[in-house]
């Protein structure tokens, strides 16, 4: 099979994955917030069950997760189509462990500005909104981007339930052509060059978010 | 629709055969963090070097193992190594590429952790005329190995739960057998319920050990040999 075909065909692929990528990545997010924030909240049944969240999702495997949403699930009487089983099963994962960054993000902000919130009569939520994410936010850039390349790889996991992502488009055709080398080669360059353009736009972000935060020689 | 209830008899009647495929899981693992130790090590050692093209080769490799997916390095090695003369066994090419993928992971842990040595400890080894390979066995890892520990550990039961992904190459760990015995029995629930609860067990266990050893370790490091 000649490399331009190959290209195409894998080239559809990259666009599954990606597509992919961006429906889990809100979930994964809006999951670590949620579940950060509720492991810092003063109710202790928010934080338990931030935790019996945390834990289970980060305890057991990716890939048994997503057999088990895609599997299991229909027996109570749930069925899902296999993109959404992905979806959801990479997003819930990758949000556990995002909960953690989430919680260490806003436990490294100094206390000083905890109370110095309360002093000037800050609501509690004016305090998260205005005060303490703004400046955490910068922080947990860095692994956040760590995780987003955690998912775009993840994403891989889909192929094994027959969704026809890169993953399983690099191995029918490597099946089919026996043109393995290349095939495979190929694929991890793409896998490479997405994870690349990831870093590259957290990069960028985290130099946004992080504009006016140094000056007054105060950090 | 099929009701749903969890069938207590035939979870019994799996649960002995999946701990048995849960020792070829702990194998692969136990293996590859053996390699990934090694392959780890000499990746750090390599990013330290004084040639440049020793460090920048040693960095990309770093970078491209780990951002591509573990599966698709999987797939490359079982499929491409026999082109290039050799077979591998599935459990050898999940053993060969944990390691690999590991290692990667783990040059930054060995890296920070001897970056992390006080430059004095370099200083002084050259005034007392220790040659490199005593510098690092008997000054610099004994100290480095008290941070490099518990993020290794970590590092490992993040090995340990990616074994499922060995499945795709027919190797026979839990997820595998867990598959066959569902579709043989047309029922997930119980295999899957059950290898999802034997990793969380393994790997909670495993992370309260790392916590242990983190805190029983001494400060000031310990001395190897």
């Amino acid at each position: 099979m000649p490399l331009n075909e190959i290209l195409d065909v894998l080239l559809g692929g990259a666009m599954v994955t990606i597509k992919i990528v961006i429906m889990a990545l809100p979930l994964a997010a809006l999951m670590a917030f949620a579940a950060g924030l509720m492991r810092l909240s003063e109710q202790p049944l928010l934080r338990g069950l931030a935790v019996i969240y945390m834990e289970f999702f980060r305890g057991t495997s990716a890939l048994i997760q997503l057999y088990w949403i895609y599997f299991v699930l229909p027996l109570f009487g749930i069925s899902i189509d296999a993109i959404t089983a992905g979806v959801v099963a990479l997003g819930l994962n990758i949000g556990a462990y995002g909960s953690e960054v989430v919680r260490g993000g806003l436990l490294s902000i100094d206390k000083g500005q905890t109370e110095a919130a309360i002093a000037l009569n800050f609501t509690p939520r004016q305090r998260l909104w205005r005060i303490l994410l703004p400046q955490a936010l910068v922080g947990m850039m860095p692994p956040f981007g760590n995780l987003a390349i955690e998912l775009v790889k993840a994403t891989s996991l889909v192929s094994l339930i027959t969704i026809a992502d890169l993953t399983y488009r690099a191995k029918s055709l490597a099946d089919m052509t026996l043109q393995v080398e290349q095939i495979f080669a190929l694929v991890l360059v793409f896998y490479f060059l997405m994870a690349q353009v990831l870093t590259l736009g957290i990069r960028a972000l985290e130099k946004r978010l992080g504009k006016g935060m140094q000056r007054g020689g105060l950090t | 629709m099929i009701e749903f209830n969890w069938d207590w008899a035939f979870a019994w009647e799996v649960l002995p055969l999946l701990l048995d495929a849960c020792l070829v899981t702990l194998q692969a693992t136990l293996f590859g963090s053996l390699l990934a130790i090694a392959t780890g090590l000499i990746l750090a050692l390599l990013r330290r070097s004084r040639f440049k093209t020793l460090s920048y080769s040693a960095y990309w490799w770093m970078e491209f193992v780990r951002s591509t997916p573990l599966l698709v390095q999987i797939y490359f090695l079982y499929y491409v190594a026999p082109e290039w003369g050799l077979s591998l066994s599935p459990m050898m090419t999940g053993v060969i590429a944990l390691g690999l993928h590991y290692g990667a992971y783990l040059s930054e842990v060995f890296r920070s952790g001897i970056d992390g040595v006080d430059r004095g400890q370099w200083e002084a080894s050259i005034a007392l005329n220790l040659s490199p390979y005593r510098t690092y066995r008997d000054v610099i890892l004994p100290q480095a190995l008290r941070s490099m520990i518990p993020a290794s550990g970590n590092y490992i039961i993040a090995m340990f739960k990616e074994t499922p992904q060995l499945s795709a190459i027919t190797l026979l760990e839990m997820l595998q057998l867990a598959k066959i015995m569902g579709s043989e029995n047309f029922r997930y629930l119980e295999p899957f319920t059950l290898v999802g609860l034997i990793y969380l067990v393994l790997s909670l266990v495993a992370s309260a050990g790392v916590r242990q050893a983190e805190r029983r370790f001494p400060k000031e490091g310990f001395t190897l040999s």
